[in-house]
């Protein structure tokens, strides 16, 4: 963790976001977020339930359509083709590409329960034919390794405990060799004892130099592992900054009472 | 046999308890007071008194189920009745029923029943397939066009689609493929292409399809959302998220819904019988009409019926194990006695529990 908190976020902005909007029905779920992730940062966001985190991670891979504003990771914009005029929505087959820059990890793992865990991580690099059999198959046994699980490539999801299964799921989103990571409240599924081995795998990652955007309750991993905080609330951006002001001393009166009663 | 050890050696719970186990009382009061040597605990003792070692004396008696033994005495003095008035009846003519068992023209009828289920089954599901995306699909026309071919072709009794496809030359005497409302390319006699096992093909096919769009509907629908999504999270196309992903934990919602689809198919075929067409069931009446033994050649098919649908339902108990696969904490590799207790409901595994709820008398 001495690297994660030593390591400069500094590099060149991998992700931009500028103005985006989502709506469901009547709801206004995201009011025009802006963000800048640069590459080997780690990005918390944090909030109240309802406050549009997810939403905003999902646009992020465009598993939601933005009604407004756009995603741009390395220069060109998730999920539509720059026109002359309009920004036209990519044909699935090129989501799908892009798709497999950015990694995403659930809150329920969603790992594929009829496929083991070596079929999980396999599954995308032979789709995206990144790799043949052979060679997916020696990847995945090292992303094992790395999560802790080494020689637990013959199991079943379901016969893994939430910890192991959640590692899984870290290993299986690093198989595509991503260039961001997204966490959907990684850990909020899990028993607190297991709550962190997980944690560890992330710090890891952000020791590593992976960039990561974690939407997550732990306060004290966001303090630790975090070079950025941004608060939301109602779908606004309400507070951001190093997780040391943001989450030691916040201004905003939103951020302040979120802080009081979750810790 | 279960039967006779358990009952009579068991007291009632009001019983005093039985004074010959003083070891049982022991030994169950040391290990709850100390603890074993391999850990040590940090927990203050709990004082027993005399009266928690008499209680802990006692053996656990479950509930007498006399109900149970007499439905069990109705339930076997019923079947068999019904096995001796079967076999010991002669107007059964269980000769007869040997002689034709393997009869050139019952095999024949049987081929016929077995090659029209196969055909019927795989064109209803692929077009059920096919339905049962087009209700699930974004495009409002699809989903309404599906909605009204399920609910018009599952309100038509099979039989009387049977008989309008066979009649079908009698208000459209010619078929032709061409343009719409345009010019035909090619046009033949509609008399000629339905003959009898065309038209039964093509009904049957028609009504497997709105049912099995419904099954397959509903099994697509119990798999996860979460599950497509993680797999378009890892890029995968529509195609292989549904292939890889979703159909295959769809299955074990499908396969016994289409289990019960396919011999009802094999049944329905009999219904071909109507526009005399050489099934099995039309084969034995073309016997019987001749010779008047009808219940003996009615049994030669329903013992035929027996035997495919006995084949069928093993058959299926081996799809559904397939699919079944990771749905287990522990993968079981079970013994023939424990497929057996689990598949016949005499003696369930935990008799007095009926755990698995069908179970038990």
């Amino acid at each position: 963790m001495t690297a994660a908190t030593t390591r400069m976020p500094a590099g060149a902005t991998l992700l931009r976001i500028r103005g985006l909007r989502k709506s469901f029905g009547q709801q206004t779920v995201l009011h025009g977020i802006d963000l800048d992730v640069p590459q080997g940062s780690v990005t918390v966001l944090l909030g109240p339930s309802g406050s549009g985190k997810s939403t905003l991670l999902r646009c992020i891979n465009h598993l939601e359509k933005p009604d407004a504003g756009f995603v741009e990771l390395d220069g060109a914009v998730i999920g539509y083709r720059r026109g002359r005029r309009h920004l036209h929505e990519l044909p699935a087959r090129e989501v799908t590409r892009q798709r497999a820059s950015v990694g995403m990890v659930f809150q329920q793992f969603n790992l594929f329960p009829h496929l083991t865990v070596l079929e999980n991580l396999v599954e995308a690099p032979i789709a995206h034919r990144l790799a043949t059999k052979a060679q997916a198959a020696d990847t995945a046994r090292e992303l094992l390794a790395r999560v802790g699980l080494a020689g637990r490539e013959g199991a079943y999801p379901l016969q893994l405990s939430g910890g192991q299964q959640q590692r899984v799921a870290i290993a299986r989103a690093l198989a595509l060799r991503p260039r961001l990571l997204l966490f959907d409240e990684p850990t909020s599924a899990l028993d607190p004892e297991l709550v962190g081995e997980v944690l560890g795998v992330i710090k890891d990652l952000a020791a590593d130099g992976m960039t990561m955007i974690v939407v997550t309750h732990e306060i004290g991993f966001a303090r630790e592992a975090a070079d950025h905080a941004v608060f939301l609330d109602a779908g606004r951006i309400v507070e951001s900054g190093p997780p040391a002001d943001v989450l030691s001393a916040p201004k905003h009166e939103r951020t302040r009472a979120f802080l009081d009663a979750v810790l | 046999m279960p039967l006779s050890r358990s009952a009579p050696t068991q007291p009632p719970p009001t019983d005093p308890p039985p004074a010959s186990s003083p070891s049982q009382s022991t030994s169950s009061s040391s290990s709850s007071s100390s603890s074993s040597s391999s850990s040590t605990v940090f927990v203050p003792a709990l004082a027993t008194t005399r009266a928690d070692e008499e209680l802990l004396a006692r053996r656990l008696v479950p509930p007498r189920r006399p109900g149970r033994w007499v439905s069990a005495a109705v339930a076997l003095v019923l079947a068999a009745m019904l096995v001796h008035t079967i076999v010991a009846n002669p107007r059964f003519e269980w000769g007869i029923v040997r002689q034709y068992f393997v009869a050139a023209s019952i095999i024949h009828g049987l081929e016929l029943t077995l090659w029209l289920t196969a055909a019927v089954m795989i064109c209803g599901y692929a077009l059920g397939i096919a339905l049962a995306c087009m209700r699930l699909s974004g495009n409002p026309i699809l989903r309404g066009f599906a909605f009204l071919y399920v609910w018009l072709f599952r309100s038509v009794p099979p039989l009387v689609q049977l008989l309008f496809w066979y009649e079908l030359a009698s208000f459209y005497p010619k078929l032709s493929v061409g343009i719409p409302f345009g010019p035909a390319f090619g046009t033949a006699n509609t008399a000629h292409l339905f003959s009898g096992e065309f038209a039964a093909f093509v009904a049957l096919s028609l009504d497997v399809a709105a049912f099995s769009a419904e099954i397959v509907r509903g099994g697509i629908l119990s798999v996860d959302p979460g599950q497509s999504e993680a797999a378009q999270a890892l890029g995968l196309g529509r195609w292989r998220t549904f292939r890889r992903v979703v159909l295959p934990q769809a299955m074990p919602a499908i396969v016994p819904a289409s289990g019960n689809m396919l011999i009802g198919t094999l049944k329905a075929t009999s219904l071909v019988s109507v526009i005399a067409v050489v099934d099995l069931l039309y084969a034995v009446q073309l016997i019987y009409n001749a010779n008047f033994e009808v219940i003996p050649l009615l049994l030669v098919a329903t013992a035929w019926y027996l035997l495919l649908t006995t084949v069928l339902s093993i058959g299926q108990y081996y799809v559904e194990r397939h699919y079944s696969r990771g749905t287990k904490r522990r993968p079981a590799a079970r013994t023939l006695r424990q497929i057996t207790r689990a598949n016949l409901p005499l003696f369930p595994p935990g008799t007095a529990g009926s755990v698995n709820g069908i179970g038990g008398l």
